[in-house]
């Protein structure tokens, strides 16, 4: 009697986990399926559209026809310039808390404040730049006011993604360069920089992804409607990708007739995207180590 | 001197390095205080258009009124002084286009030069009048009497129902339609995001084999990484049609709409979060419940989701964060209607697509910017509310724990 009732608890407790995990299968598969009904259907749509005219010419009869050359030039423009501002100061903010640092109060209020800048919306970013950059500063909607806004944006992600690879570096390598007399600062130039490189540089491409797709700090910043030439200075108003798609597919002058152009647009920002974490991902497997992004 | 030299750039090179670490605390303080400043300053605005005044007959015994109720009696919602605490007289409207009504072209003069000595006699003449019109109309020894107006007040901001910043001749500032249709949304897209993504967080966690799990990883940061006017684009040409179709409606842009993309948008944060939490589960534990008999999933439910709790709670949370100041996505898939919203199948409209939307038009340093920066203001107090309770709750498990 016992040993069938046994048999029977056994049963059901495997025929319960079968089921439990074909749910929690399914349901993690249609996550997956989710991503690739989106990639697909801008691909499919997109493609038709892309060709060395839609990628180098101008804009033209109300953006219903031409191409978006301004559009990328213009995010190049902007994600070059948040780099420049972002990259250094973000990689020397976080050797400052890995290499000099000790843990305290400082240490706790910076990450604090990091952690904060991070969950700042970006759209909150926009009304910030706009009355510093663009107003207070008079930089007036330019590349430069945009930049800064997208720069201060993308801190917090180069100082995290360059924290992890800081960290990655083991602590031997410090104490024997530190053993052999050399300082702190030689130590972290020529010991832990070189090791962490590869990873560090996995971060920027990372930001550079995120960057390059953001549309509500540039919204009131840098972003011009329809501006059908290349930006000479920095102060300078410009077209950008994802500022463009969004005006195109809601406001457009002609929504219907501009679609294949926001699909052929829609299609450039995933393909950036797409590099970029193809790249960071052959990177990081290159190299062994790994970088959290969150 | 070479180790003068040495100690010094040493030195230097740490003060660069320490620099760059407050530039990330600077920014948080600079943004509390851009912010707050032109936000707090709508609280110094009156909803009267400045340059514009509201004049009524001297005799009339209203002196102030406020804001709501000066719109109510431009909209006709109130016909008698007696509902503002005046005479039961029924309420003459005035606004400057009526002027030709009761004035003669050449009485106004070709250049409007008669214009304020008209307005003058018409609201002298008219005992139940209420009058609206440029200051520069208004006489120096005008007969009628000047309503106050009071500046707007906190009550009124976050209790009134009705967001219509730029309506003549009294702007209303009520923030309850667009936190609702904010928090509305939101839920909404946690609550399709949620068992998804705990679930895709508990297969790659503690069932999937590590091939699948290596190639669901990067998929999942993939979706992460797609730019938020991607989503909206695909929302708005597919999803919005889809249901405006499924429920027969006349729009298809609805709080549902933004509620499918954010919880989209939503899921990578939950998954990556709760995996993570889900992974720290030590090996111990797991082992010793297989090891008196329970099942695998029994282990799941009974072990690793109550050790991981707070991972798993700190990751929905960050999602609703997520979702919260979400902009361009809802922006253009919600509809944007400022109304408060009473199902998830009309129009709503958020804080972030509010600020997004009207920024742009509305002039700088006025009243309907100062608006927008409080709208900013209060969004920043949900996130940073939001990013306090995370902290909170990942650092009381950290505490249990050692």
């Amino acid at each position: 009697m016992d040993v069938i009732d046994e048999n029977k608890l056994a049963k059901s407790k495997k025929r319960k986990q079968a089921i439990a995990f074909w749910i929690f299968r399914i349901l993690s598969y249609s996550v997956v399926a989710i991503l690739f009904i989106i990639l697909s259907f801008i691909v499919i749509k997109g493609i038709s559209v892309i060709n060395w005219n839609f990628i180098s010419q101008m804009p033209e009869e109300g953006m219903t026809k031409g191409g978006i050359y301004p559009a990328i030039i213009g995010t190049l423009c902007l994600v070059a310039g948040s780099m420049l501002f972002a990259f250094p100061i973000g990689v020397m903010a976080a050797i400052y808390m890995n290499e000099y640092v000790k843990a305290g109060l400082i240490k706790k209020i910076i990450k604090q404040m990091t952690n904060n800048l991070a969950g700042i919306p970006s759209i909150v970013f926009g009304l910030f730049g706009m009355s510093l950059f663009v107003n207070k500063l008079g930089f007036g909607d330019s590349i430069l006011a945009g930049s800064l806004t997208l720069g201060l944006l993308a801190l917090p992600v180069v100082i995290r993604t360059t924290e992890e690879s800081l960290k990655a570096v083991e602590d031997t390598f410090r104490q024997a360069s530190l053993g052999l007399g050399a300082s702190k600062w030689e130590t972290t130039r020529k010991v832990v920089l070189p090791i962490a490189f590869p990873n560090i540089i996995t971060g920027l491409i990372l930001s550079i992804g995120r960057v390059s797709g953001e549309t509500a700090p540039i919204l009131f910043t840098v972003a011009a409607y329809f501006l059908p030439k290349l930006p000479t200075s920095i102060f300078d108003q410009a077209m950008a990708l994802p500022y463009h798609l969004y005006v195109i597919s809601t406001s457009g002058t002609n929504i219907e007739e501009s679609r294949p152009i926001a699909y052929g647009t829609a299609l450039v920002l995933i393909i950036i995207v797409l590099i970029a974490n193809l790249l960071a991902n052959a990177l990081r497997k290159y190299f062994g180590k790994k970088v959290k992004m969150n | 001197m070479k180790t003068f030299y040495k100690k010094f750039s040493e030195k230097f090179i740490e003060g660069l390095l320490m620099l760059s670490g407050t530039v990330t605390s600077l920014t948080v303080i600079l943004i509390v205080i851009f912010l707050f400043k032109e936000g707090l300053g709508v609280f110094d605005k009156k909803p009267v258009e400045e340059g514009y005044v509201i004049a009524i007959n001297k005799n009339n015994a209203i002196r102030k009124i406020t804001s709501a109720e000066i719109k109510n009696i431009y909209d006709q919602k109130i016909t008698h002084w007696n509902e503002v605490g005046g005479k039961p007289d029924s309420i003459v409207l005035f606004r400057l286009e009526d002027i030709s009504n009761f004035y003669s072209d050449d009485e106004i003069g070709e250049n409007f030069e008669g214009l304020p000595n008209c307005i003058n006699r018409l609201v002298d003449s008219l005992p139940n009048i209420i009058a609206f019109f440029p200051e520069k109309y208004l006489i120096k020894d005008f007969k009628g009497k000047q309503l106050e107006i009071d500046k707007i007040k906190l009550a009124e901001f976050f209790g009134g129902k009705e967001w219509l910043p730029t309506a003549q001749p009294s702007a209303q500032l009520g923030v309850l339609p667009l936190i609702m249709g904010t928090l509305w949304v939101s839920l909404g897209a946690i609550l399709l995001a949620l068992p998804l993504g705990l679930a895709a967080a508990v297969y790659m966690s503690e069932i999937a084999k590590d091939n699948v799990r290596r190639i669901m990883k990067p998929l999942i940061e993939l979706l992460a990484g797609i730019p938020s006017v991607v989503y909206g684009f695909f929302g708005l040409v597919i999803i919005v049609p889809l249901i405006q179709k499924t429920f027969n409606l006349p729009v298809g842009e609805t709080g549902l709409a933004g509620s499918i993309i954010l919880g989209i948008m939503a899921l990578p944060t939950i998954i990556t979060i709760s995996e993570d939490a889900m992974r720290n589960t030590p090996r111990a534990m797991k082992e010793a419940s297989l090891a008196l008999g329970a099942s695998k999933w029994q282990t799941i439910y009974k072990v690793v989701v109550p050790y991981s709790i707070s991972g798993i709670t700190a990751g929905a949370i960050l999602g609703i964060g997520r979702a919260i100041g979400e902009t361009m996505a809802v922006l253009m898939v919600t509809g944007n209607a400022a109304v408060m919203p009473h199902s998830i199948l009309e129009p709503v409209r958020t804080i972030p697509a509010t600020i997004a939307a009207e920024l742009g038009e509305a002039s700088n340093g006025g009243l309907h910017y100062k608006a927008l920066f409080a709208l900013g203001c209060i969004l920043f107090l949900i996130t940073l509310f939001i990013n306090l309770t995370v902290e909170f709750v990942t650092s009381r498990n950290k505490h249990n724990k050692h």
